[in-house]
């Protein structure tokens, strides 16, 4: 790696598991280990398996009158979601926008009692601080938590953890808890990436080796590559900050609406009042003019990102696939993209180019892979 | 005997007939691989041009005609099962058959110590 390549700090133990490190986002990142990206990603569906994914944000936001409802009024102004909604011990994922309404980032806000704690996308932290520093400083510090964060994910994740911390059984999806794991305080969410059901853990990076390598003793838990983090979230139909969704995008076209609760649209009792408001608003109420949509090719080519969609065998494009590969658990190339909103109801027959030839692609409906939430 | 390129496919010649494929290291690069585009047989191939593709989760990667010829067969098997090619990549897995245009454009190619010094 070059000397501008950081290091998690899980870095020493990717080596000794043999993760190939490729640089992603700034940071050493193991892309997959020697089990290969269709075994990892076949195992975290079937068992468990844990993630790096410390290269991402930390952010706490810490009121200064020492009531999180102010911060949650001021983050309310960036997110068009319902902050001063979401109860102590509880998570949501947002959206952050620009002035046009496009997204800057995607991320999951807790409240962890005395502060909201943000987890941000790796490419998109320092952004990410400056511009909550420029608009929040008023109602609180903002902090970057120089913590490590793992995912365990899977089926056999919960058994996993409660190995080592018996309340997380009790927790529900997008629940957070503060709780003490190998003597460290954790800040652990039930949610993930994978569409299975799993957890998120921050940890002080110099107790992130003992509690992976804790994980890891489990012969159900195998660590994973970010290349079967991206296979399972694509059979998940969860975007990716920079491909499916970027500052391009509105939350409407993108399919996030359902993270716009009734409070912040027209006739709530916080409408609006975010950055875009006015064209999301209408967007919701007028249906937007493109969606992004699930495809499945007919053939067994992967279509990939970047390939131009056409409506028939000629003419021009209409849209374009924004992430594309091999579904492992489906055994079947998978995409998702942009198509008019004519031609996105599940069924539809659309051409995706690839490599100069037009092949025949059906729009799906999404998630590919049903999810498995605990959520009661 | 055995050639191969500086695009990581290696070469097997008997006569004016060449077995081509990618290398153990190729595909040890590549990983699992989930989707094999083989050339027609009957089809032209010109040296350097892209002959074939071969696909892992994350990536296609084109498989180029080390030399100039025509195509006499294809490995169905391959195309079936792709994860076939990553299991025996030099053996089994081979991908097609050439008919060379001309023997001596073998000459130029890498012996297995050269390729071996050349993958490091």
């Amino acid at each position: 790696m070059s000397p501008d390549v950081a290091c998690t700090p899980l870095h020493a133990l990717h080596l000794r598991h043999g993760g190939r490190m490729v640089p992603f986002a700034g940071y050493a990142m193991p892309v997959q280990y020697p089990a290969g990206l269709l075994k990892e990603h076949l195992h975290t569906r079937a068992q468990a398996g844990l993630f790096d994914v410390s290269h991402m944000g930390q952010i706490r936001l810490t009121p200064h009158s020492g009531d999180v409802d102010d911060v949650a009024r001021a983050l309310e102004t960036l997110l068009p979601i319902d902050v001063l909604g979401l109860k102590s011990g509880r998570q949501r994922y947002g959206l952050l926008l620009d002035a046009s309404g496009g997204i800057r980032d995607d991320l999951m806000v807790a409240h962890c009692g005395d502060s909201l704690v943000l987890v941000v996308n790796a490419a998109n932290k320092v952004a990410d601080e400056a511009h909550l520093r420029a608009h929040l400083a008023d109602a609180c510090t903002v902090t970057v938590l120089a913590r490590a964060l793992v995912a365990l994910q899977g089926p056999g994740a919960e058994a996993a953890l409660t190995r080592l911390a018996p309340e997380v059984a009790a927790m529900r999806f997008m629940d957070v808890r503060m709780l003490g794991l190998l003597g460290a305080s954790a800040i652990v969410t039930r949610s993930g990436y994978t569409g299975e059901d799993g957890f998120e853990i921050s940890i002080p990076e110099d107790k992130a080796e003992a509690l992976a390598e804790a994980l890891l003793a489990d012969p159900a838990v195998l660590p994973i590559g970010l290349g079967a983090r991206d296979s399972l979230r694509l059979e998940a139909g969860l975007c990716l900050h920079g491909n499916d969704i970027d500052p391009g995008t509105d939350p409407v076209e993108a399919g996030l609406s359902w993270a716009i609760p009734r409070v912040r649209r027209r006739g709530g009792v916080r409408a609006g009042g975010f950055p875009g408001a006015a064209r999301i608003l209408a967007a919701l109420e007028d249906g937007p003019s493109r969606k992004r949509v699930g495809l499945r090719p007919e053939g067994p080519t992967p279509v990939r990102a970047g390939a131009p969609l056409f409506a028939d065998e000629t003419g021009t494009a209409v849209g374009q696939v924004t992430s594309g590969g091999f579904g492992p658990s489906l055994q079947a190339p998978i995409a998702m993209g942009y198509l008019p909103a004519a031609l996105a109801a599940p069924g539809t027959r659309v051409f995706a180019e690839v490599r100069g030839k037009r092949l025949a692609v059906a729009v799906a409906a999404l998630p590919f892979v049903p999810a498995g939430f605990k959520r009661a | 005997m055995r050639k191969f390129t500086d695009e990581h496919e290696w070469l097997d010649c008997t006569g004016e007939v060449a077995t081509v494929g990618i290398t153990t290291h190729a595909a040890e690069q590549l990983g699992d691989l989930v989707f094999i585009e083989l050339p027609k047989v009957g089809a032209k191939l010109t040296k350097g041009e892209a002959a074939a593709v071969v696909e892992s989760v994350k990536a296609a990667s084109d498989v180029y005609a080390p030399v100039s010829g025509e195509v006499i067969a294809i490995n169905e098997a391959a195309v079936t099962d792709p994860s076939s090619v990553g299991t025996d990549p030099q053996g089994a897995g081979w991908l097609y058959r050439i008919r060379l245009d001309d023997p001596a454009s073998l000459d130029g190619l890498m012996d297995e110590a050269a390729y071996a010094e050349f993958a490091k």
